[in-house]
């Protein structure tokens, strides 16, 4: 089992240099350093100079991917890629392009980013699968035929009705929340209250649907039959038996979107003006941060490289006749 | 019906108790919606927000309006100009009196004060400052019993625990001297600051260059650490006595007193940049460009760009008053009730990061916000425009009790021509004419109207009202694109323009010779927003109109500039921001020798006209007067001819105040008005509370139609308990 | 004569419309293949779903036919010119619409502006007032009073006109059904009406007589009013939404065409060869996925915004260019959404080369390009499809995601995405503007709605363990909020 894990690991490292390259390689063909001098050094009486000064502090006068004028290794390690790209590994995020500590900044953003996406998660899989439960519990009567009907409805409305319409009728006709912003500890609630219900929502369609069709299936086999056969009450089953086993697929499959919600949620974040890490690579993009890019792009995929991990190791737990080699 | 449940007593209950939860937060009279914190409701703090976190607070690096919106009020140079005069006028700030101006030759001479600029080597200014004025508490100012710093050699470690500058648990303060501000000048040429105006100021501030040279070589060895710049003397700044020093330029640069209004002459003590430049710091984001450490009104305690930035009142403040004076009117408006009242009024200034324009204006309608500019998809619900073009709010507005302000901004947006494009640039007369066609054609009036709900004035010229050398009236039209019908500029009818196309060679937008269409390509800067896609459309109707068709390519800003550097665009769309309210900083944007793609100017459509230029290099040294009028009158007529812009329009910007806010006058020059503003708290809070009751019945409603719901399912569930024994047997 | 033009993504469309009807072709002449269609074919809501979705395709190939019209005169060498505008099938039957601009906003069936102007009298006063529109209710003497009369006569008459065509519908369904079955034609009617024919044909019918008495009565009103409203410019919002619905189908469809073939070989190939085959596509396909996805396609746009910059001569026309970011966009969002796919049919090509018959084929010496054609990939299509019909909603839906974050498609294409985004403006505007969303909202959910139910009914058909090839996350992580 360790060794497993540490091959694991061995084997995000060629993941993580690939990741790093295409992001280099991308972010390079549409933004030379020029540009992101220019970027920074703002918009009235830039003179070229200025620009080179720029490039020369910031480490971006090097070649990019291959330096010529060395010998030796030093002409993949005397590039902008090799020196921007090594201290990442040590989560040495280093600073901005536009001066500030991103290592710092991360860590600041990271907990609105969670205070919203776990309770996002969290309820929605509770809502989700009692929603679920409800239908197969119900199925073969209108109340079924209705409930699945209505989440394709609600499947079918693109999230960014369900973000506007909310901010719209609960915030501004309804003054119950305020319409956007954060705050930190305990007065967060008022703030996080509409944000949540709205990921929730939107995501209710497709969660029950998903959820039906593997309770339906758990409900579909011989031992629930047996158990029905037997006199056991229909909640009984289907809270001992189909709950429990379809559980394990579901927590399986959550395990690998658990560590990317400290990425944040974009759209939620920006849409309601919480200062996360949603709306931190957002404002990167925007402002062709490429510091910052990098950054969130190797937190993503060393978060999800550890998501794929852990589904691996939930599957062991789950059920013992699976080894991991 | 999503909300159906088995257990509709425990559902209810959960309701229950989010809206005891809820009430809980509304128990202590503040709105529910209420952003702030409920202690915050009554006290006398001022909300604003900022849309983007600024860059730099450094005054040596900080360009941008966002970012003068905080450090103006922390940092104070020698000038400022004056709240409520207009036109504009500069009056002292910590300086004790306007500088004294010198003019020497180029052996040190003193020359009379109407010597003509060509002759004078060097100008000096010789500045005085208050004494008395005290930095705000800082803990790069504490020392220790025995008078030595405490904070100024930490040992490694020192900082363990230490998150920002609040967790230093000692400060001091300091007397403002005179070396500070040449400490501050010195800066400018810091390799490490990237200051923007090195490039202007090195070729006036005598010496700047060399010590650039210096401070490059200094820094090869040592590029993070700690520079001692009192080891480099300046010879263009120089501290005289305590609290005077002089400044030294080349030649006579009359506009150079308007520099000294702006952050980048404000002082910064030394013990700041050594403390700030400790081991440790930098990855604390503690440092001079995110805190700033200044003698203003206010200092900057909570320094968090990615939701808050708060402003609190300067205990050490110097004691500076309200004006006594104003503008005409301005008494009858309230300004002067504060008259001699000691600066500033407000204790805290809040700033909430708000990205985007809709939460920012839904939350002013609240009443969350105490000022809002208006965007234009809110235009028609706050103001209407009467009759004779004069602008009112709307009765729903007014009976907020909120009140306009309007202001013509010192700032022009222009389309303009690349003159080194060989279709529409260039002096032939070909090109002239389709130029001044587009001109025609390209109907501002309109774009006003529709999009900047008629903020705005069409522009006649480059130099916009307020700034000296304006025209206005019959004789300030461009006789090439106005007529004077009835008393009032009307553009020329659009057969006229197409009369030119037709002299230029493309009759309907036809090449004559190729018999091809005619296809131009408009650069602009992508907004992104949501106009964009109206706007762009706008442009291509404009350009239809004759027959030209038009391939806008809109492209990221900085991309923009690689372009307008190069000189690959075609026609553009850009605007310009007066750093200073002469007629030099939007002529200049004219000026050949200012060419952006040969010399790396801020003349982007690249016009040069020898007549203009000699006429700008007599006129830009001058003192305003008939002399210098006359000559501007004469630039702008080569420059009307010659076309080199669309001229575009004047942005009129309109403000609206609450209710509760005193002492608004917007003044477009003066970054530093925050501490003249006035709020009246309680006002704020009973009518905060009048507009934000909430309305609770939708949700009693959802909670009764959920209820409804759960009946048909119970009653399912019961029909299939009881059928169950029957399927068993 | 009209000049025609074509666009990158029209002629992808017409290819896969050759595609679609090849396969269909094919598929009607092979029984086992056609069997799970005549399934699908007998689901209601599939089949009512099939005729929502057929609606909106007949309406974007329609718009996907684009020429120049002739400007009139001769250029120097004789050639006719053309104007520079270019206009599809659509504009020209959406002529109207097209052409009926108003200054600025105005409401539904209205006759005067959103918006008080200052308007001159012809005595020299000004005055404010709601203008009336140029042409929304210009018929009209006194909107006030006459305009509901008219707008109900319209309402009828597209309602009689809409009548009547189904009726010639309905008549011809019910004569095949008669010839082909031998029923009486009353009998026939009867059983087409109550549902008691092999396929629902009722369902069809009626699904069809609502679209067409929709299409109908706005298109009788769509001549004199704006049925929707008109934007910040004046534009008939109508049109704008008609339009949007080429560019959602253009997205949903080409992205995965862009997929399939990448998909398709690098999943099975993988799950076949294994060893360092597999391993090499397994690197690829997590690499690609850990990059958050967002990321991938702003680098992307900006990718090409640069390459259009620098190449200006290749993009005369904005509607060039606006479709190359279309058709990049569709690239894009294929490359991020290729690796699931992938994934499952390298799992199955696993699975299926351990069959005996696929063993005996190698044993044998059956080459392995045969074995991966003729035994495996016919034996994956079914996954294939089904995930290109899950696919497509959820592309529609990340389009308009995407237009939010601004790296979506071009500022002036039309599109729901770019509607949703100026909406927002409008709804804080007070009296709010709610119709641009409310079109977008209706015409988009119409489209996703019977592109779900119709995804719905293949997998049932195609698939025996329903609903376990994918689940919600599984798709495209970080689009979708």
């Amino acid at each position: 089992m360790i060794a497993y894990i540490i091959r694991r690991i061995l084997y995000a490292v060629p993941i993580l240099i690939g990741v790093n390259l295409i992001t280099f390689v991308l972010f390079f063909s549409v933004n030379s350093p020029d540009d992101m001098a220019r970027m920074q050094l703002g918009t009235k009486r830039v003179t070229p100079q200025a620009i080179q000064m720029w490039k020369h502090d910031h480490g971006y006068d090097k070649p990019l991917l291959y330096n010529a004028a060395q010998r030796g290794v030093d002409r993949f390690t005397d590039t902008i890629f090799f020196q921007k790209s090594v201290r990442l590994f040590a989560f040495d995020f280093g600073r901005s392009d536009s001066g500030r500590d991103i290592g710092s900044d991360i860590r600041q953003r990271m907990w609105p980013s969670l205070a919203i996406a776990v309770p996002v998660f969290v309820v929605g899989l509770l809502t989700n699968i009692t929603m679920a439960l409800l239908i197969v519990f119900f199925r073969a009567t209108y109340l079924e035929v209705s409930a699945v009907v209505l989440s394709v409805v609600l499947m079918s409305i693109s999230s960014l009705f369900y973000i506007i319409a909310g901010q719209y009728i609960v915030g501004k006709l309804m003054h119950l929340v305020p319409i956007s912003g954060y705050a930190g500890g305990l007065s967060a609630f008022k703030f996080l209250v509409l944000p949540v219900v709205v990921g929730v929502i939107s995501g209710i369609g497709s969660g029950t649907r998903w959820y039906r069709t593997i309770f339906l299936e758990e409900f579909g086999k011989d031992y629930v039959r047996t158990a029905r056969a037997k006199g056991l009450s229909e909640l009984r089953v289907l809270f001992r038996h189909v709950l429990q086993n379809g559980m394990v697929p579901i927590l399986t499959g959550a395990m690998v979107i658990l560590p990317l919600l400290f990425m944040g949620n974009l759209i939620l974040e920006s849409f309601f003006g919480i200062p996360g890490l949603g709306s931190y690579t957002i404002d990167a993009i925007q402002s062709q941060d490429f510091a910052i890019v990098r950054a969130m792009v190797f937190l993503g995929s060393v978060l999800y490289i550890v998501g794929l991990l852990l589904t691996d190791i939930s599957y062991t737990l789950v059920d013992p006749r699976i080894r991991l080699r | 019906m999503r909300r159906r449940s088995r257990y509709p007593v425990r559902r209810g209950a959960a309701v229950l108790w989010i809206l005891v939860a809820l009430s809980l937060v509304g128990c202590n009279k503040t709105p529910w919606n209420d952003p702030y914190p409920a202690a915050d409701a009554r006290a006398n703090v001022l909300y604003s927000a900022f849309s983007e976190r600024p860059k730099h607070l450094d005054p040596a690096r900080a360009y941008s309006a966002n970012e003068y919106e905080f450090i103006a009020q922390v940092y104070e140079p020698p000038l400022q100009y004056q709240y409520l005069d207009r036109p504009y006028r500069l009056v002292p700030l910590s300086a004790a009196a306007m500088p004294e101006v010198t003019y020497l030759d180029a052996s040190g001479k003193r020359l009379p004060a109407d010597t003509p600029a060509r002759r004078i080597a060097y100008t000096v200014y010789r500045i005085r400052i208050r004494s008395g004025i005290r930095y705000q508490p800082h803990p790069c100012f504490a020392r220790d019993r025995r008078g030595r710093p405490l904070y100024l050699d930490l040992k490694p470690g020192a900082l363990d625990g230490i998150r920002t500058l609040a967790d230093f648990p000692h400060t001091g303060t300091r007397e403002l001297v005179a070396a500070d501000f040449v400490y501050e000048i010195k800066r400018l040429a810091d390799p490490r600051l990237h200051s923007p105006i090195f490039g202007l100021m090195s070729r006036y501030i005598v010496g700047l260059k060399g010590l650039r040279a210096r401070l490059v070589e200094a820094r090869r060895t040592d590029p993070d650490g700690y520079l001692d710049l009192a080891h480099y003397p300046l010879a263009g700044a120089r501290v005289i006595d305590r609290y005077t020093y002089r400044i030294e330029i080349h030649g006579k640069y009359p506009q150079f007193r308007y520099w000294l209004a702006m952050p980048f002459f404000a002082p910064v003590p030394p013990e700041a940049a050594r403390f700030y430049s400790q081991p440790g710091m930098a990855q604390r984001n503690i440092t001079l460009d995110w805190y700033p450490v200044g003698t203003g009104p206010y200092m900057l305690t909570e320094n968090n760009p990615n939701r808050r930035m708060v402003l609190s009142r300067n205990p050490n403040f110097h004691h500076e008053t309200y004006p006594r004076h104003g503008a005409p009117g301005d008494a009858a408006q309230g300004l002067l009730h504060d008259a001699g009242r000691p600066l500033p009024f407000v204790n805290r200034v809040v700033f909430s990061l708000e990205k985007e324009s809709i939460p920012y204006w839904n939350k002013f309608l609240q009443g969350y916000y105490d000022m809002s500019g208006i965007s234009s998809g809110s235009f028609d619900q706050a103001v209407q425009v009467g009759a004779q073009g004069q602008e009112s709010l709307t009765p729903a507005m007014r009976a907020k009790g909120m009140r306009l302000r309007t202001s013509v901004v010192p700032a022009i947006y222009y389309m303009g021509f690349n003159m080194l494009d060989p279709v529409v640039g260039g002096r032939s007369e070909r090109a002239r004419a389709l130029r001044e066609a587009i001109s025609i054609a390209v109907d501002y009036e309109e774009y006003i109207a529709i999009f900047r709900n008629g903020r705005g004035i069409a522009a006649q010229g480059p130099i916009p009202p307020g700034i000296f050398g304006h025209r206005a009236g019959r004789a300030g039209i461009d006789p090439y694109v106005y007529d004077w019908v009835d008393g009032r500029a009307r553009r020329k009818p659009i057969r006229a323009a197409r009369a030119l196309m037709a002299r230029a060679g493309y009759p309907g937008g036809v090449d004559r010779h190729t018999g091809e269409p005619l296809i131009l390509y408009l650069d602009s800067a992508s907004s992104s927003g949501p106009d964009q896609q109206a706007l762009l459309d706008w442009y291509r109707k404009q350009f239809a109109k004759l027959g030209i068709q038009l391939v806008v390519r809109s492209t990221f800003y900085n991309r923009f500039q690689d372009k307008m550097r190069k000189g690959t665009e075609q026609i553009f769309l850009w605007g310009w921001n007066a750093d200073y309210p002469d007629p030099e900083d939007f002529l200049f944007l004219l000026y050949g020798p200012n060419g952006k793609v040969e010399h790396g100017g801020e003349n982007a459509s690249n016009y040069e006209n020898p007549k203009f230029d000699r006429l700008f290099e007599r006129m830009k040294d001058m003192d305003d007067g008939p002399v210098r009028r006359a000559i501007i009158e004469r630039m702008l007529r080569i420059a009307d001819r010659d076309a080199p812009w669309v001229w575009g329009f004047y942005p009129k910007e309109f403000r609206l105040y609450q209710a509760w806010d005193y002492n608004v006058k917007p003044n477009p020059m003066a970054n530093n008005s925050l501490k003249y503003l006035r709020i009246d708290p309680g006002r704020r809070a009973r009518l905060r509370r009048r507009w934000n009751r909430p309305v609770l019945w939708p949700l009693l409603a959802g909670i009764v139609l959920m209820g409804l719901f759960i009946v048909p399912a119970a009653v399912s569930y019961a029909r299939k308990e009881h059928r169950r024994p029957a399927q068993r047997s | 004569m009209v000049k025609l033009v074509f666009l990158w993504t029209d002629a992808l469309l017409y290819v896969l419309v050759a595609t679609v009807l090849l396969s269909a072709w094919y598929i009607r002449s092979h029984e086992h293949l056609r069997a799970p269609w005549r399934e699908v074919l007998h689901s209601r809501l599939g089949v009512a779903a099939m005729v929502v979705l057929a609606a909106y395709v007949t309406i974007g190939l329609l718009d996907s036919v684009h020429f120049r019209m002739p400007a009139g005169g001769r250029a120097a060498d004789g050639a006719e010119r053309y104007s520079g505008r270019v206009l599809s099938v659509l504009d020209l039957i959406l002529t109207p619409l097209r052409t009926h601009e108003e200054e600025t906003y105005s409401a539904p069936l209205a006759t005067r502006l959103y918006t008080k102007e200052t308007v001159e009298l012809p005595d020299g006063r000004d005055v404010r007032i709601y203008p009336r529109l140029r042409y929304g209710g210009a018929q009209l003497r006194d909107p006030a009073r006459e305009r509901i009369p008219d707008i109900l006569h319209t309402v009828l008459r597209g309602a009689v006109f809409a009548l009547v065509l189904w009726a010639a519908l309905l008549a011809l369904v019910v004569a095949r059904l008669a010839r082909r079955h031998r029923w009486r034609v009353l009998h026939a009617l009867y059983r087409v009406l109550s549902g008691r024919t092999e396929h629902p044909w009722n369902v069809a019918l009626y699904t069809a007589g609502a679209l067409i008495l929709f299409g109908s009565v706005t298109g009788h009103l769509a001549v004199h009013y704006h049925v929707f409203g008109t934007d910040k410019v004046g534009q008939d919002v109508f049109y704008e939404t008609l339009k949007s619905i080429r560019t959602g189908l253009v997205i949903g469809t080409l992205s995965t065409l862009v997929m399939l073939p990448l998909a398709i070989v690098l999943g099975i190939t993988a799950g076949y060869f294994r060893s360092w085959v597999d391993d090499v596509i397994q690197y690829l396909y997590t690499t690609l996925n850990s990059i958050p996805g967002v990321l991938l396609i702003a680098a992307a746009i900006l990718m090409l915004e640069v390459y259009m910059a620098n190449h200006p001569q290749n993009f005369q026309t904005v509607i060039a260019r606006a479709d190359l970011r279309l058709l990049f966009l569709c690239i894009i969002l294929g490359i991020t959404s290729w690796t699931g796919l992938c994934r499952l049919l390298r799992g199955e090509a696993l699975k299926l080369r351990e069959l005996d018959y696929i063993q005996a084929a190698q044993a044998f010496g059956v080459g392995h390009t045969k074995i991966l054609t003729r035994h495996i990939l016919p034996n994956v299509m079914h996954i294939v499809l089904i995930t290109v019909v899950l696919d497509f909603s959820g592309l529609v839906l990340a389009e308009a995601v995407l237009t939010y974050v601004g790296v979506g498609v071009d500022p002036t294409t039309y599109s729901w995405g770019n509607m949703i985004n100026g909406a927002r403006l409008e709804l804080a505007r007070d009296p709010v503007v709610w119709w641009s969303l409310a079109a977008a909202f209706v015409f988009m959910f119409g489209l996703v709605l019977s592109a779900n139910l119709f995804a719905d009914a293949v997998r049932d058909a195609f698939d025996p363990r329903s609903g376990t090839t994918r689940g919600p996350g599984s798709g495209r992580r970080d689009v979708g909020a």
